[in-house]
């Protein structure tokens, strides 16, 4: 470490809007945008799955292989198609989601009891309003819990871009930290990206208990939730 | 794009010296393995534990949440200004990286075992490490091992980062290419990167035909 002291106070207070700020509000934009995405992608497509069902093995194969592609690789490989544009993170980044949220989604559908479906036809529900009055709600608990990991995921992938030369809280780290052999960027850089996680975390856990309003009140007991083994 | 990466590829002079791709290739594959090694080293054990005892399963879920949020970048530029460059920096970054998956599915494979077989092996007289090995362990290999493939996917696909630290590995070719301008390079870099990626995804699947149980083996392939 030399003389250097882990953390210099004084360098974050000088830094704390330019690289630190910009950086950090980069990092939040390739997170989001790909984490948006994903989720407009894998209800449509996780609504397909539950509706056709042989089409589910090929997607879910599909997915699953693009998710087999290294980050850095497929952030490399797509240079020279989008150069050093936002999209050469976001393609990759929301391409990753979905392997992680199609199969959430059609989760999520399948948990509908049929009694409840059968319940919606007899009032008179049609398939559209079927799907948004009672089945995505039903299944929100469990999309949630697929964009929870997802967010995780993106975030700390984030990073990697910046050895692209994307941004990001990465970009921190590495000019301003390593080529400069400071460790307090590093540090700032580290603990921010994993405090954007967990604030990620608990803003997604808000959200589910406000769009699942009926499940409060049995939240007294130890919440069922059917969590990813990932 | 293929013809141009097809160029490099084909071309002899990448087969052969310290800089050639069987070399590069048996350092990537040295410090995937090596990392994902260790890393099951930690994370079976303690996750065969918490699963069994289910104590301490909520503590070590929340470590693996705290760890997958770690940057790899951070922590392995962190390590290398700490201890300098070299090996130690690269399996710190890769360790943490691999042990949350494998952790997180060992407990939840070992905790997922149905109580019912779990009280008929007892009932049968077995002891508490005959329970762990005969019965909790096979159960729960289709989840330890899509942990490990999991991990092992993520390991092959970072240990690029290896390069950016200066110890070689197939991120050689896409830190060269780059700094070299020559794309093809760094194209040819990360294909080699994804077909390792794929053959550990084949390994993966010999495994599972080969250790688990075929009355398992229908279980959800995910």
């Amino acid at each position: 470490m030399g003389e250097a002291p882990l953390i210099s106070w004084e360098w974050i207070a000088a830094n704390l809007a330019d690289p630190i700020g910009t950086r950090l509000l980069e990092h939040l934009q390739l997170s989001v945008i790909p984490l948006l995405l994903g989720l407009l992608i894998a209800l449509p497509v996780g609504i397909a799955c539950v509706r056709w069902r042989s089409l589910y093995p090929a997607t879910l194969t599909a997915v699953n292989v693009v998710y087999a592609i290294p980050s850095i690789a497929l952030f490399f490989l797509l240079l020279p198609y989008t150069s050093f544009s936002l999209w050469t993170a976001v393609i990759p980044l929301t391409l990753y989601t979905l392997a992680i949220l199609v199969p959430n989604v059609v989760d999520g559908l399948h948990h509908v009891p049929e009694h409840v479906r059968q319940a919606a036809t007899a009032m008179g529900f049609g398939p559209l309003r079927q799907l948004l009055r009672v089945e995505l709600p039903i299944a929100v608990p469990v999309i949630v819990a697929g964009l929870r990991v997802a967010a995780v995921a993106t975030i700390s992938m984030v990073s990697v871009a910046s050895l692209v030369g994307l941004g990001g809280l990465g970009q921190l780290i590495l000019t301003e930290g390593f080529r400069r052999q400071f460790p307090t960027p590093i540090v700032v850089g580290t603990v921010l990206s994993v405090l954007l996680a967990f604030c990620a975390d608990a803003l997604l856990v808000l959200l589910q208990r406000l769009l699942t309003p009926w499940r409060r009140e049995r939240a007294a007991g130890p919440v069922d939730e059917p969590e990813q083994p990932r | 794009m293929v013809l141009w990466f097809w160029e490099w590829f084909a071309d002899p002079a990448q087969w052969s010296g310290p800089a050639g791709i069987p070399v590069r290739l048996a350092e990537h594959l040295g410090y995937s393995g090596l990392a994902l090694l260790l890393s099951a080293l930690i994370a079976v054990p303690v996750g065969l534990l918490t699963g069994h005892t289910g104590r301490g399963g909520f503590l070590t879920v929340s470590v693996a949440n705290f760890a997958r949020a770690l940057p790899t970048i951070g922590v392995l530029m962190l390590v290398v200004l700490a201890a300098g460059i070299g090996l130690l920096p690269v399996m710190a970054a890769l360790v943490a990286l691999a042990v949350p998956p494998i952790l997180v599915n060992t407990h939840e494979g070992v905790r997922g075992v149905d109580p019912r077989a779990r009280d008929a092996a007892r009932g049968m007289g077995m002891r508490e490490r005959h329970v762990l090995l005969r019965l909790e362990v096979p159960v729960a290999l289709p989840l330890i091992l899509l942990g490990l493939r999991t991990a092992a996917i993520q390991v092959v696909s970072t240990a690029t980062i290896a390069a950016y630290v200066g110890i070689g590995g197939l991120g050689r070719f896409i830190v060269d290419g780059q700094a070299r301008q020559r794309f093809e390079m760094v194209v040819g870099g990360a294909l080699l990167v994804v077909a390792l990626a794929v053959f550990v995804i084949v390994v993966f699947a010999a495994l599972r035909r080969a250790l688990v149980a075929p009355g398992l083996r229908q279980s959800k392939a995910r």
